[in-house]
């Protein structure tokens, strides 16, 4: 199914405002469910707080090449919006003169990006030990220009995490488009070929699993064994780690949750399946999330929902990172994702 | 008295049984727990058991439970009608096998 982000569509749900409505009305509201922040305050934590920062995620812009039917940025080829290099050079300066270990970009297709490579180049010669790409795989055969990505990110030892939805192809191409899954493998062929994923290879390759569907993700060790038996015996692939990631209740995946009738139904399966031992966890504890626009989230998700963060500090141009860890964590219904089951982050679950 | 028997929202009231009856009702959900455990058989194959047996059994609870569970496991829809064809085929042969009863009835009773 060929489908347009909810900006071209012009659909209320593009904005932050509709999003924040729908989760903090209805069976909110009326108190048929609690709110995130009441279910916390019952287990033991007064407040999500940050634990000192680890990690900047980067936002370099919605442009994507695919437009997949979960994606909670609504990303997509028609997204124009993208980092300038002033933001970029700004971050730079924030990562020459702090202790982040770990930069994490993200997009849209983060390698569609004009400055992409610039970028990378300069964050290696800082003091970061970690630059994470999240690449979608179908980029790397997107165009002739993308094809020698997987030596690019051989050369600055770039830690690869790569979504593949399922090891079968109907699964994959009903979320993120036909012929993704075939693309998808050629990729991962690609990346395996000079190192990323290989036993003893010190180029990592992670593959990020997420539910096409309303139900939550199983357990991640179990799904982990099921794609590397299918993706080794099927397309001689190998991997490191699969991550699994609950969809969030916000933008495309919202969007498909209402229209299909699923919405109250998830809702309920989050709540029910909250684990408070993985509040202390949550990625939001060491991560903060820069957008395109160089403002700062808790993280990706209250990115896309506006939520900046709860400082003085809104922007990576003013950045103070003492000033940062003392703020509370930013919280709506949404964040019922990171904590159910075994819970949910960008590594995959926490608990 | 609500319409039907059956309420979805009932599923998830299954563990106030307890309320009524702790002693035998933890019993029960501790063998029920440990049952499902990874053991000689998988888990994920287990759960294919209990879907096949759910519609056996045509019990709307567990055929919501064991269709989800399946999802989550990375069980494809092939797979589940699968198993779903193997129960009903054992609650076919296990009607149709009592065929074999009415003819050697018939053949005593007839001339």
């Amino acid at each position: 199914m060929k489908i347009k982000s909810l900006k071209s569509r012009q659909d209320s749900l593009a904005q932050s405002e509709k999003q924040l409505e729908i989760l903090n009305g209805g069976i909110f509201e009326d108190g048929t469910l609690p709110t995130f922040k009441e279910k916390v305050k019952n287990s033991n934590f007064q407040q999500v707080r940050p634990t000192g920062l680890e990690i900047l995620q980067i936002n370099v812009g919605y442009m994507c090449n695919q437009v997949c039917s979960h994606c909670h940025v609504d990303a997509g080829p028609d997204r124009k919006e993208i980092m300038t290099q002033e933001t970029m050079e700004q971050i730079l300066h924030v990562l020459r003169n702090s202790k982040i270990n770990t930069v994490d970009l993200t997009g849209g297709a983060p390698e569609m990006h004009p400055q992409f490579r610039w970028f990378v180049e300069e964050i290696r010669k800082t003091e970061v030990e970690e630059i994470i790409v999240r690449s979608n795989l179908t980029i790397i055969l997107a165009n002739k220009k993308y094809n020698d990505l997987p030596e690019f990110f051989s050369e600055h030892k770039i830690h690869v995490i790569s979504s593949l939805p399922f090891y079968k192809r109907n699964k994959t191409d009903r979320q993120r488009g036909d012929g993704v899954f075939d693309s998808s493998i050629k990729a991962l062929q690609m990346l395996n070929a000079v190192g990323f994923g290989l036993p003893n290879s010190e180029l990592q390759l992670d593959l990020v699993y997420n539910p096409s569907g309303a139900f939550l993700p199983g357990d991640q060790k179990a799904l982990e064994l099921d794609f590397k038996k299918a993706l080794a015996e099927d397309f001689n692939i190998k991997f490191n780690l699969l991550f699994t990631i609950t969809n969030l209740p916000i933008s495309r995946f919202l969007d498909y949750l209402i229209a299909s009738e699923n919405y109250e139904e998830y809702m309920h399966a989050l709540v029910d399946a909250f684990n408070p031992s993985t509040v202390g966890n949550v990625m939001c504890t060491n991560t903060i999330s820069v957008s395109w626009e160089g403002f700062l989230f808790d993280c990706d998700f209250n990115q896309i929902l506006d939520l900046k963060v709860d400082s003085t500090i809104a922007h990576i141009s003013e950045f103070n990172s003492t000033v940062l860890d003392d703020r509370n964590i930013r919280l709506s219904q949404h964040c019922y994702g990171c904590t159910a089951g075994a819970g949910s982050s960008c590594q995959g679950s926490i608990a | 008295m609500k319409k039907s028997y059956y309420q979805p929202e009932d599923l998830k009231k299954f563990g106030e049984i307890n309320e009524w009856n702790e002693a035998l009702g933890s019993k029960f959900f501790d063998y029920y727990n440990s049952v499902f455990e990874e053991g000689s058989l998988s888990a994920r194959e287990k759960s294919l058991i209990a879907l096949a047996v759910s519609h056996v059994i045509q019990c709307p609870y567990c055929i919501d439970s064991y269709t989800k569970d399946g999802l989550q496991r990375g069980i494809e829809k092939e797979e589940m009608i699968e198993a779903v064809h193997v129960g009903a085929a054992i609650k076919a042969g296990a009607a149709l096998v009592h065929g074999v009863q009415m003819m050697n009835r018939h053949d005593q009773l007839s001339m």
